[in-house]
Formats: C-alpha cells, sequence, structure tokens
C-alpha cells in the first residue's frame, strides 16, 4: 500500500463523531487496492488480515458518515430515513460534495 | 448485479474554466483509450477468462473503472457548469454544444463517438490480457499527455490518482498473464 494512503488511515480519529468523505475516500482506496492485489495472491495471509482490518474501520467509518449525510448506497446496502433520503444533494460530480 | 456507492473514488473539485482543457478531457470519457473502452472490454472478457482469480481481477478492475469514468464525467461536468455559452463558443466547442449542450456524451475530442470497435475481446486469456495490459500503457500516456495540458494543480491532482491507477492495473494484469501462461494447458507460442 501507498505509504501516505497508510500514514493518513493510520491518523483517523477514533470514535469520532465526525467523518469526512475524504477520510472515507482514503480507506475505501486502500481497500480496492488491497483487493486487487488478492486478486492475483489469495494465499497472502497478512493482506488478509490487512483488508480485514480495513474493513472494520470502513465500516464503522461508514455508519458515522451515514447517519449524519444519509445512505451512500441504496438497494439494500443502507437504511434510508423518511422522506427518502437517498435522493438528497450533493451527489459525487457536484462541487458541493468535494 | 452492481451496487452504486454515491461517491467518488478521489475527490474532484475544479473551480476554472478552462475548457480547452475540458475538451481535452474528453479523450479519457468517449476516446480509444478512455475509460469507457477499459471497463467495458474487461467487463466482457472475463466470461471467458479460465481461472477464478482471472474472473475475479477483470470484475474488479473493470468495476474501478467505471469510478474512472464517473471522474473524468465529474471534471468535464464542473468546468462546463462554470463556463458562459459565449465563453464555450471562444473556446471551440460550439460543436459539442449544439449536440450535447453541457451534457455529458461519448465521444473524443474531435467529436467521433465511441464505438464497441475501439475494443476487443478474443476468448483467450493470454491474448486478451495481453491487449488489456496495452489498453493500460495507452491510458498512462493518455493521462501524462493531458497533464502536460495545464498548470491547473486541480485538474493536474485528479489525473495523477488516474495515471497511477493504470500502472497498478498494468502489473496486476501482467501477473495474471504470467499465471496463465504457467498453467499446463496453456497454448502459447513464441
Amino acid at each position: 500500500m501507498n505509504s501516505q494512503v497508510k500514514k493518513n488511515v493510520k491518523n483517523l480519529p477514533k470514535n469520532s463523531n465526525c467523518v469526512t468523505m475524504l477520510q472515507l475516500q482514503q480507506l475505501s482506496f486502500a481497500l480496492v487496492d488491497l483487493n486487487l492485489y488478492l486478486d492475483n495472491y489469495p494465499d497472502n495471509q497478512q493482506a488478509v488480515e490487512d483488508y480485514n482490518r480495513l474493513f472494520k474501520q470502513y465500516w464503522e467509518a461508514k455508519s458515522v458518515y451515514e447517519q449524519a449525510n444519509g445512505p451512500l448506497m441504496n438497494f439494500g446496502h443502507c437504511p434510508v430515513s423518511y422522506p427518502f433520503n437517498w435522493v438528497n444533494s450533493p451527489w459525487p460530480w457536484e462541487i458541493a460534495a468535494n | 448485479m452492481w451496487a452504486y456507492e454515491k461517491k467518488l473514488q478521489y475527490p474532484v473539485c475544479i473551480k476554472s474554466k478552462d475548457l480547452k482543457m475540458a475538451q481535452l478531457l474528453l479523450t479519457q470519457y468517449g476516446g480509444p483509450s478512455g475509460e469507457l473502452s477499459a471497463s467495458l472490454q474487461y467487463m466482457t472478457q472475463r466470461y471467458s477468462m479460465p481461472t477464478a482469480q482471472t474472473k475475479a481481477l477483470l470484475t474488479d478492475i473493470a468495476t474501478e473503472e467505471m469510478g474512472h469514468i464517473e471522474m473524468i464525467a465529474t471534471m468535464v461536468h464542473q468546468i462546463f457548469s462554470n463556463a458562459t455559452f459565449a465563453e464555450i463558443k471562444a473556446a471551440g466547442l460550439d460543436k459539442y454544444y449544439v449536440l450535447h449542450g453541457k451534457g455529458l456524451f461519448y465521444s473524443d475530442p474531435n467529436g467521433y463517438n465511441w464505438t464497441a470497435d475501439y475494443i476487443s475481446c478474443k476468448g483467450d486469456a493470454v491474448v486478451d490480457l495481453t491487449r488489456d495490459m496495452a489498453a493500460e500503457e495507452e491510458a498512462r500516456i493518455s493521462y501524462e499527455y493531458l497533464i502536460n495540458q495545464t498548470n491547473d494543480q486541480s485538474i493536474i491532482d485528479p489525473l495523477v490518482f488516474l495515471r497511477e491507477r493504470e500502472i497498478v492495473h498494468y502489473q496486476r494484469f501482467g501477473e495474471a498473464l504470467v499465471k496463465v501462461r504457467d498453467m499446463p494447458n496453456c497454448k502459447f507460442y513464441m
């Protein structure tokens, strides 16, 4: 994994009530990169352990983010509130989301 | 089945009106070596991949490329949003504008629409993975050409990220190719 990503991931606040989109992007990027590596090296135990550790961090950070900002995924991957908050702005391509 | 995640893979926040750059960026949207070509090529090649690992790899890289299509679209969309029609016309984008307005369309900077003729599936893992490695290298050099066209850091940053992903994908396809060649029943002539 890229050393800068590793450092940023390590610096994530623990039990924070505020998770930023950038923190989610850093964590999920590490998971995407590890996933592609594991596709070719499924018997690398260290990489599997890294993946599961990052998964836990990502899942926790995503839950905190979604409680404040609404669901990041639809189709049953995440609970929604009334009125249906999946439709809420901003969408990822809008300046306000970045 | 696919699930959409309501987030970009890497942040894009462009407040400039570099319309010339928006036009050039279309090369990675609807051009021959663009992200759409990459995603659709890997997605359709995966069905004839011989091993579980290569099926996984093609599925996952095709999926990541969909996120890259979204990033390029976001860059063009944000630049268009900041511009008036007079500025669009002055930048030479009036032909694009009469066809698509400020909408996104799968065409290249010369106005040629995307076509499946850009991509390939031969149903042979050695052939297809070799083609995929070339596709990643074509995309890498396209990003270098694009980066050389601008001094706007908000445009360069996401392009540098995308360029690095092409290098990682090239590496992963190369590893997969070596493993496929090492299979006892692999026909590989050289």
